[in-house]
C-alpha cells in the first residue's frame, strides 16, 4: 500500500529517529513511502494556545500538501488528534463550513502509526526483536483523544524478545501539554517528577509512547535524573531487528 | 472585578508545600478508587452520561422559559422568588428578609453560590450572623480559611490540625480521634439549629414543573437548616434548573457516583413551597445571575453551565492534585474552575486560568454531563489571545513562528538556524526555554534532520 508520510515539525527538527524507525517498519512491511517535501507543521502549537488565525492558515496549508494522499501515517497522537479534531472545529467557528468538511474528508485518512498498524495496514509481521525490558506510557492524546487503546501494547507484546512491566499510575499525563510545560513549568516539573518516579520504579530499561513531544518531556526528565532510562518512540522498538 | 492572582505564581505555595500535596494525593487517590468502582459497575453508564447532558443542553437552550415555569411553580406552592441580577442584589434579598424577621442568627448548609457571591461577609456587615453547618465548611468558618475543593471542602487540613483548631474554637477538650471530633461539632450545632429562626440553602437542582428544590448532602445537617428553621431561604445560579421531575432520575445516579463514589446518595431533600404545619412556614428562591447569562451567550463556553458540582473533574486532575485548590483564586477549583471563573469575572480577570492545563483530557472522560473541558479551555486560550492578555513577547513568537511554517523554505532555513543554536546557545539558561531547563535536559542533538535523512538515503 501507498502510504504518505506525515512527520511533525519537532520530530523532523529535533528526534528524527522517531520518524525513520517508522520509515523501516512501514518499508518492511511492504508498503511503499511516499513523504511530500512540502509538509511543514500542523499548526497544533498555534491552535492550542489560542492563535486560531494562523492555526487555520497552517490547517490549509496542510491539507493542500496531502490532499492526494490516500492514506497518511504520522508517529504522533497529539498532531494527529490536532489534524483529526481541531481542524475542523476551528474552521465551523470561524463560520468557514466548506473548509470544516474539507479537513473532515482528510481528517479520516489521517492516522497514528499504532492505529494504522492495527487497522487500515493490518495484518502484517514486522519481525521485531527487542531484546530488552520496557515500560509503556499511554499519551493522553493517543489515549482519550484518538481513543487508540491497547493498540500500541498490543504491537509491543508481538515484539520478539519483549519484556514487558506495567507502569504506576500509567494514565496519567507527564506534564508536557505544549506551552502548559513553559506557562506553567513549576506544575509541569511537579507532574513530570511523579511519572519519572514511576518508571524508575518498574526498572524497565526503556519507557514507550507513541507521541514524540511527550518523549521529549519524559526523556528531559529521565536524563536530568540520571538514571539511564531510554525514552523511546513506538517506532524504534517495532524497528528493532535480530539481523541488525 | 478584580483580578486573580496569575495562577502560575499561586501555584508555586501549593507545590512547595509536602503536607499538603501528601493529603491532596491520599484524598483524591481515594475518591478516585471508589469512583472507579461505581462507574464500572453501572452497565448504562455512558448512557447515563449523554442523558444528563442532553438535559442539560436542552434546558440552557431555553433557560428563560424554564425559569419562567419554576418561578409560577414555586409560587403556586407558596414560595416566593427573588430575580438577582448580580451578587450585591442577591445578598441583600437575602439581608432584607432577615431583616424583615429581626433574625440575628442564621444557619447554612452548603452553598457554593452563596460563597461565591460573598453572602456570609455581606451579613455580617449588617449584624447577621451566618452559622455553617456543613461539617468542611463549619471548619473553614471556624479558621476563617476557605475551600479548596467543590465537594471536600477542607481536604487541604488534616485531622490533627482540625483538633488543634476545635480546642481553640468550641471545645477545650476536645480529643484527636474523627469520632470525638464530629461529636464535638454535632454538640455546637445542634444549639444553632434548635434556636435558628432563618435557614439559608443551596440547591443541587430546581424543578421547573414541580417548583421543587433539591439539596443533596450527606451529613443530615442540610435537613435540619431546611425543616427546623420557621424561615428558609434558597440560593441558586440560574442554571440549576431542570425542566422535569423525572429528569432527578439522571443526575441522582450519577452525582453521588461522580462526587463522593456512592451508589446512592444519604441525605436528599425535596421541597415545593410550603405546607400548613410542616417544615418552615416561608420559602424564598432568590435566583442568581451574577454573570451567567454572560456564559450562555457564548455558544461554547456555556457548555461550563452544565456543570453539577460533583468535583469528579478535580480528583482526576493532575494538575488539581499537585496544586491543591487555592491555586485557582476563586470557589471554583480544578478543571471546571478554569472554564467557569474566566467566564463568570471576565477573562481579562483570570486569564491564566485556560492555560492551568496540560489538556491531557482526563477532566472530559470523568465528568457525569460531558463538558468537553478540554475543548473549552483551548476556546477561553482564544478569547485570552483576542483580549490581548498575553505577553507581546508570544504573540510576536507565534506569528514569527507561523510565518516560517508558511513555506517550506522559510522553515528549512528556520530548521539549520535553529538547530546551529541548539548548539551555541546555553538555552538551559536563557530565554523561554530556562524554564524547561530547570527540570530536564534538551534533547541531544541529532546528527540530521529527518528530511536531510530522507534526501540523502
Amino acid at each position: 500500500m501507498r502510504v504518505t508520510l506525515f512527520v511533525p515539525c519537532y520530530a523532523d527538527t529535533l528526534a528524527p529517529n522517531a520518524a525513520i524507525a517508522t520509515v523501516t517498519i512501514l518499508e518492511r512491511l511492504g508498503h511503499e513511502v511516499v513523504y511530500p517535501e512540502e509538509q511543514t507543521c500542523c499548526g497544533q502549537v498555534h491552535g492550542n494556545s489560542g492563535y486560531f488565525r494562523e492555526a487555520l492558515r497552517l490547517a490549509e496549508r496542510f491539507v493542500d500538501v496531502f490532499a492526494d494522499a490516500d492514506l497518511v501515517v504520522a508517529p504522533s497522537a497529539s498532531c494527529v488528534g490536532t489534524v483529526r479534531h481541531l481542524y475542523a472545529r476551528l474552521a465551523r467557528r470561524a463560520g468557514k463550513v466548506e473548509l470544516a468538511e474539507r479537513f473532515e474528508a482528510l481528517g479520516a485518512r489521517v492516522f497514528e502509526l499504532s492505529e494504522a498498524l492495527t487497522g487500515p495496514l493490518a495484518p502484517g509481521d514486522a519481525e521485531s526483536f527487542f531484546p530488552h525490558r520496557v515500560t509503556y506510557h499511554p499519551t493522553c492524546h493517543s489515549l482519550r483523544a484518538l481513543r487508540v487503546g491497547d493498540a500500541p501494547l498490543r504491537l509491543l507484546e508481538a515484539v520478539e524478545g519483549i519484556e514487558l512491566v506495567p507502569l504506576r499510575r500509567a494514565e496519567e499525563c507527564c506534564g508536557f501539554g505544549g506551552t502548559f510545560a513553559v506557562k506553567n513549568a513549576d506544575t509541569s516539573a511537579a507532574m513530570l517528577a511523579d511519572k519519572v518516579a514511576a518508571i524508575e520504579a518498574t526498572g524497565a530499561e526503556a519507557c514507550v509512547a507513541v507521541d514524540g513531544s511527550c518523549l521529549l518531556q519524559i526523556g528531559g526528565g529521565l536524563a536530568r535524573s540520571g538514571s539511564g532510562v531510554q525514552a523511546l518512540h513506538l517506532a524504534e522498538v517495532l524497528a528493532g531487528a535480530r539481523s541488525e | 472585578m478584580t483580578a486573580i492572582r496569575p495562577f502560575p505564581d499561586a501555584a508555586r505555595e501549593g507545590l512547595a508545600n509536602p503536607q499538603l500535596r501528601a493529603n491532596l494525593a491520599r484524598a483524591t487517590g481515594t475518591i478516585r478508587d471508589k469512583r472507579r468502582t461505581v462507574v464500572e459497575e453501572t452497565p448504562d453508564w455512558e448512557e447515563l452520561r449523554e442523558a444528563g447532558r442532553a438535559i442539560k443542553a436542552r434546558t440552557l437552550a431555553a433557560l428563560d422559559e424554564h425559569l419562567l415555569v419554576l418561578e409560577r411553580a414555586v409560587e403556586s406552592a407558596g414560595g416566593q422568588v427573588w430575580w438577582a441580577r448580580d451578587a450585591a442584589e442577591a445578598n441583600e434579598a437575602v439581608a432584607r428578609i432577615a431583616r424583615g424577621h429581626g433574625v440575628t442568627e442564621i444557619v447554612k448548609v452548603k452553598s457554593l453560590t452563596t460563597d461565591e457571591l460573598g453572602l456570609n461577609e455581606y451579613l455580617a456587615g449588617q449584624g447577621i450572623d451566618a452559622v455553617e453547618t456543613d461539617l468542611a465548611e463549619l471548619i473553614l468558618q471556624l479558621d476563617g480559611d476557605w475551600s479548596s475543593h467543590i465537594l471536600v471542602p477542607a481536604l487541604h487540613r488534616n485531622r490533627h490540625e482540625i483538633a488543634e483548631l476545635f480546642r481553640r474554637t468550641i471545645d477545650r477538650e476536645v480529643g484527636d480521634e474523627p469520632a470525638a471530633l464530629a461529636e464535638a461539632a454535632r454538640t455546637y450545632l445542634r444549639k444553632k439549629f434548635l434556636a435558628a429562626r432563618m435557614g439559608v440553602s443551596g440547591a443541587n437542582f430546581l424543578v421547573a414543573e414541580t417548583g421543587t428544590a433539591v439539596v443533596v448532602e450527606s451529613e443530615g445537617n442540610g435537613r435540619m437548616c431546611t425543616t427546623l428553621p420557621a424561615v428558609l431561604v434558597t440560593v441558586a445560579g440560574i442554571e440549576k434548573v431542570v425542566p422535569r421531575w423525572d429528569d432527578l432520575e439522571v443526575f441522582l445516579q450519577h452525582l453521588p457516583r461522580s462526587s463522593t463514589g456512592e451508589r446512592m446518595n444519604p441525605y436528599t431533600s425535596l421541597w415545593s413551597g410550603t405546607r400548613a404545619g410542616e417544615g418552615p412556614s416561608e420559602f424564598h428562591l432568590v435566583l442568581v445571575d451574577n454573570g451567567r447569562t454572560r456564559v450562555l451567550a457564548d455558544e461554547v463556553g456555556r457548555g461550563a453551565l452544565a456543570c453539577i458540582r460533583c468535583s469528579a473533574c478535580l480528583n482526576v486532575c493532575p494538575v488539581y492534585e499537585r496544586t491543591g485548590g487555592h491555586a485557582y483564586g476563586s470557589i471554583y477549583p480544578g478543571p471546571i474552575g478554569a472554564i467557569l471563573t474566566p467566564q463568570l469575572v471576565g477573562i481579562e480577570n483570570a486569564a491564566t486560568l485556560p492555560y492551568a492545563s496540560s489538556l491531557c483530557g482526563a477532566c472530559y472522560e470523568a465528568c457525569p454531563v460531558k463538558i468537553d473541558i478540554p475543548d473549552i479551555l483551548v476556546h477561553l486560550r482564544g478569547r485570552a489571545v483576542e483580549a490581548g492578555t498575553e505577553p507581546a513577547s508570544e504573540r510576536v513568537a507565534m506569528r514569527g513562528l507561523a510565518h516560517t511554517f508558511a513555506s517550506r523554505r522559510a522553515y528549512e532555513s528556520a530548521q539549520r538556524l535553529g538547530r546551529g543554536a541548539l548548539r551555541l546557545v546555553p538555552w538551559a539558561r536563557v530565554g523561554p526555554l530556562r524554564a524547561w531547563g530547570r527540570a530536564r535536559d534538551l534533547p541531544s542533538r541529532e546528527p540530521r534532520t529527518f528530511r536531510g535523512w530522507w534526501r540523502a538515503r
